[in-house]
Formats: structure tokens, sequence, C-alpha cells
């Protein structure tokens, strides 16, 4: 399925899922049937995926965050746009991240 | 925290031979006793809190509490995968559609106590239970819900040990044998002695168990020979020498915090209505851990045994069967003999504890297994 990311969207967890940090871990619990290909294996995010998260608020599109996150990285702001549309798309794919409509 | 077994109940609708906890479905001095559903949810909330990423829900049957599917959806809402072990038997088509729908995310854990009604209800001693539970291991594979099932090994039913392990083999998601209980615990609360008496005539006999061994063929020398490279040394007089209260616990179903499932001596249990869970872990685990055996038998034998790997010798099983921490259970010592005589880590008539040159035995066993791959 091809999934589409818009840097001018907010994205958001999905209600069926739970994100639990435990000792300085994000790790994503699935609590439906279907959420990715995660077939009870839980799902840890890495130190890019976690700063990327802990900005998924629901309120901030994404074009936002890849800005904040450009002035307090040394990476370049196209890497840091292709990792947070990277990271999204995987995990809307999951079904971890869903879209926010737009009022 | 990274676990915690939870008995909802000690009541179970079976009435098995060799249960070591069940009480009547219903007995109702037990379930006035029994935690109630807010009691569990905090328990369940503080467990996530410490960081507990599984909850095995047990019993007696924990299905028999009316609260179960409340309670289970709290833990899996919390982000706890669950364990489930039951006897399958008051699993419904909603309850597998449950399960369906909102996974576990382990395995639900079902023993299998024969494979015909005769073996069957010989062990449970409820009719009708051998359909019953048939039908909810149906529904639960028909819907694809992983399933492990678990055996019971006793002298009723020992002739049904291949087909179990051929049917078993068949169940999706198996990897090697299925595991069956074959030293069977004591009464936990030590509660009746008639039990008791009846528990022990039931276990297997020597001979018995080096059958069930002998059947096992290849795979399981294989088996041992990796198992016994990695968990054969003394323990020394140390009691804990298992991972008992290490990453976690078992609250019971009165709200008594213990180390492990079994441990219910006095001593080792932690009253968490008068406490927390973090309390139990960070001080009084601990302080249970740092126990030692004083037991002149324990120091002469057990603490020098080698074979602490095949023996179920632990500070539980001398409470259950002793009502103290440290007296060896020689029923246990005997069967690790057994095992280990029929595995050639001993010869005939020697005692494990007064063998010197045993890490040079378990290298020979194991390296043996390691050209013959």
């Amino acid at each position: 399925m091809d999934i589409t990311i818009s840097l001018d969207k907010t994205y958001t967890v999905s209600e069926d899922v739970v994100a639990r940090e435990i000792e300085g871990e994000i790790i994503i619990v699935p609590l439906v049937a279907g959420i990715g290909d995660m077939e009870g294996e839980l799902y840890t995010l890495n130190e890019t995926g976690k700063a990327i998260w802990s900005r998924l608020d629901g309120h901030t599109v994404l074009r936002e965050i890849v800005e904040e996150l450009s002035s307090q990285f040394e990476a370049s702001a196209e890497d840091i746009k292709e990792d947070v549309t990277g990271f999204v798309s995987e995990l809307v794919k999951r079904k971890i991240l869903i879209e926010v409509s737009q009022p | 925290m990274g676990h915690l077994d939870l008995e909802l109940t000690e009541r179970c609708n079976n009435n098995c031979v060799h249960c070591y906890i069940n009480q009547p479905a219903d007995d109702l001095f037990s379930k006035e006793k029994e935690l109630s559903t807010g009691d569990i949810k905090a328990i369940l909330e503080e467990a996530a809190s410490l960081g507990c990423l599984t909850v095995r829900l047990t019993g007696g049957e924990p299905l028999l509490r009316e609260d179960f599917e409340d309670i289970y959806l709290y833990a899996r809402g919390l982000g706890l995968k669950v364990i489930l072990f039951t006897n399958a038997t008051l699993l419904t088509p909603d309850m597998a559609e449950l399960f369906a729908c909102v996974p576990c995310l382990e395995k639900i854990e079902v023993t299998v106590y024969g494979m015909n009604r005769r073996s069957y209800e010989a062990v449970t001693r409820a009719p009708g239970s051998y359909q019953a539970a048939w039908r909810g291991i149906r529904l639960l594979l028909e819907k694809n819900i992983p399933v492990l099932p678990k055996g019971v090994l006793l002298s009723s039913n020992v002739e049904d040990v291949k087909e179990f392990e051929r049917w078993a083999a068949g169940v999706p998601g198996m990897n090697g044998l299925p595991s069956f209980s074959m030293s069977l615990d004591l009464r936990g609360r030590r509660d009746s002695e008639d039990k008791n008496k009846n528990i022990r005539k039931l276990r297997l006999s020597a001979g018995e168990l080096l059958q069930v061994y002998r059947g096992r063929g290849t795979e399981y020398i294989s088996e041992m020979k990796e198992f016994c490279s990695r968990f054969m040394a003394p323990p020394g007089d140390r009691l804990f020498s298992c991972g008992a209260g290490v990453e976690g616990g078992c609250v019971d179903a009165y709200g008594n915090f213990q180390a492990c499932m079994l441990l219910r001596h006095p001593d080792t249990v932690y009253d968490l209505k008068t406490g927390s869970l973090k309390e139990a872990m960070t001080r009084f685990v601990p302080e249970v851990r740092a126990m030692k055996a004083s037991n002149s038998d324990y120091i002469k034998r057990c603490a020098l045994c080698f074979l602490k790997g095949l023996c179920e010798q632990c500070p539980a099983k001398s409470w259950m069967e002793h009502g103290n921490l440290d007296t060896p259970v020689e029923y246990l010592c005997e069967m690790a003999h057994v095992q280990a005589r029929y595995l050639g880590l001993l010869k005939q008539g020697e005692a494990a504890w007064e063998v010197e040159d045993w890490e040079e035995r378990i290298r020979s066993f194991y390296g043996y297994h390691n050209k013959s791959r």
C-alpha cells in the first residue's frame, strides 16, 4: 500500500496501540489485531524515532517538526525531512500513527 | 519489573487429582476473599508503572472470574502482554472473538489432561470437561489464536503421550516437543494431607519416567546436552539460585506478593494490602533472595550437587513437602538421579554430590553432542 506523507499535515498516535516509556525506551504495544507486521513482537523506537515521536502531538504539522529538529541537530534539513517522512510513513503503514483530520 | 504472575482465583471448575492449588468453583469462602476487580486493576497499574511488560493470568481457572474480560481488557489497555493459563473448558465463541480482535500477544497456554474422555476425565474428575476443553481449543485454533498446549504426566494418561505429542506437533507455531508437568507438586497451601497422599501416589515411578525419556528419543538427548552445558553446577548454600523475584513475581488471589508462584512460606510472602509492589520488589525480594540454607542434609547434599539443572529442589518445593525452605525433597532427588544416570552423567550407585569431576562429565556429554551434529 502506498502511503503519501504530507509535510503540511499532522499525525498522532492511533488508539489501537499503547506507547509506553520503559527505562528510557519507547515501546509500542499493539492493542488490536492487524497492527503492522509485528505479530506479537513489540516495536521499539531508535533515538531518531524517539526525537520525532515526542513531537507528534496531533497539533504540530510535520514541516514544523522538521524545522525544530533542524535547529537542534547537526544533520541537514533535507536529511531530517527524509527521516521524518520515512518514519511517519512506516508507522502510518503499520497503523501506529494516523493522520489527523483537518477541522 | 519485567513480568507479573497474577492468580485471579484458586477456584477451578475441574477437580484435578494432582492439583496443588484448586478449590471448588463454588467455594464462597475462597471467592469472598479474592481481590476485587478494582484491587486487581490497581495492581496491574502499579506493575505497568514499574515497567512490567507481561502479565500471566492464572489460577485456579482464571476464566471462572465473572470480571475476566474486564481485567483482560484493562491489562491490554495498559500496554501489557497477557499470558493466559487455562484449561479451555470455559472458553466461549465470544471470548475467542475477543482474543482474535484484542490479541494476548503471547500464546494462550492450555493444559491437556488426556487425549480421550476416559483418560482426561480420570484426571479432571469433572464430567463433560473433555468435550468442553476440546471445544474451547478448537474455538481458539479456528480463529488462528496462538495456543501452546502443555501436558501433565500421570500414570493414568501416560499411554496418551505419543498421541498428545503428535497432535501438539500439528498446532501452528509449535517448536519442538510440548512440555509436561512431571514431578507433581504437593498442595501449595499445605491444606490437605489426604490430597497430598493422593498426589504422591500419582507421581510417575522412576521406571515410568525413564520410559518417557526413552520415548522422546534423540531429540530429548540433544535438548538435554544443550541444557546441561548451561545449567549444571552446585548451587552452594544460597537458597535461591533461580530467578525468583528478580524480574518479577506473583500476586496470589488474595493480594499476597510471592517471589514465585509456588513459594507460599509465610516468611517469603508480602501483603500488598499494607504495602506496594515497588516495596515488594525493591526491599522484600532482596531479603528473601539473600536467605541461606541451614538444614544439615541440604548443606551436605543439595549445596554440593551438580545436578542443579535437572533437579527441581527449591525453597518452594521444600515448603510444600516439609513446611520449611531447605529440607531436601527425596522424590526430586531420586528423579534427578534417574535422569542423570540415563544421560550417562552418573554411574549406578553414585550420589551426585560426591562427584568431583562433574565439570569434565558435562564437557564430555556436550562435546560428544557437538561431534555428532
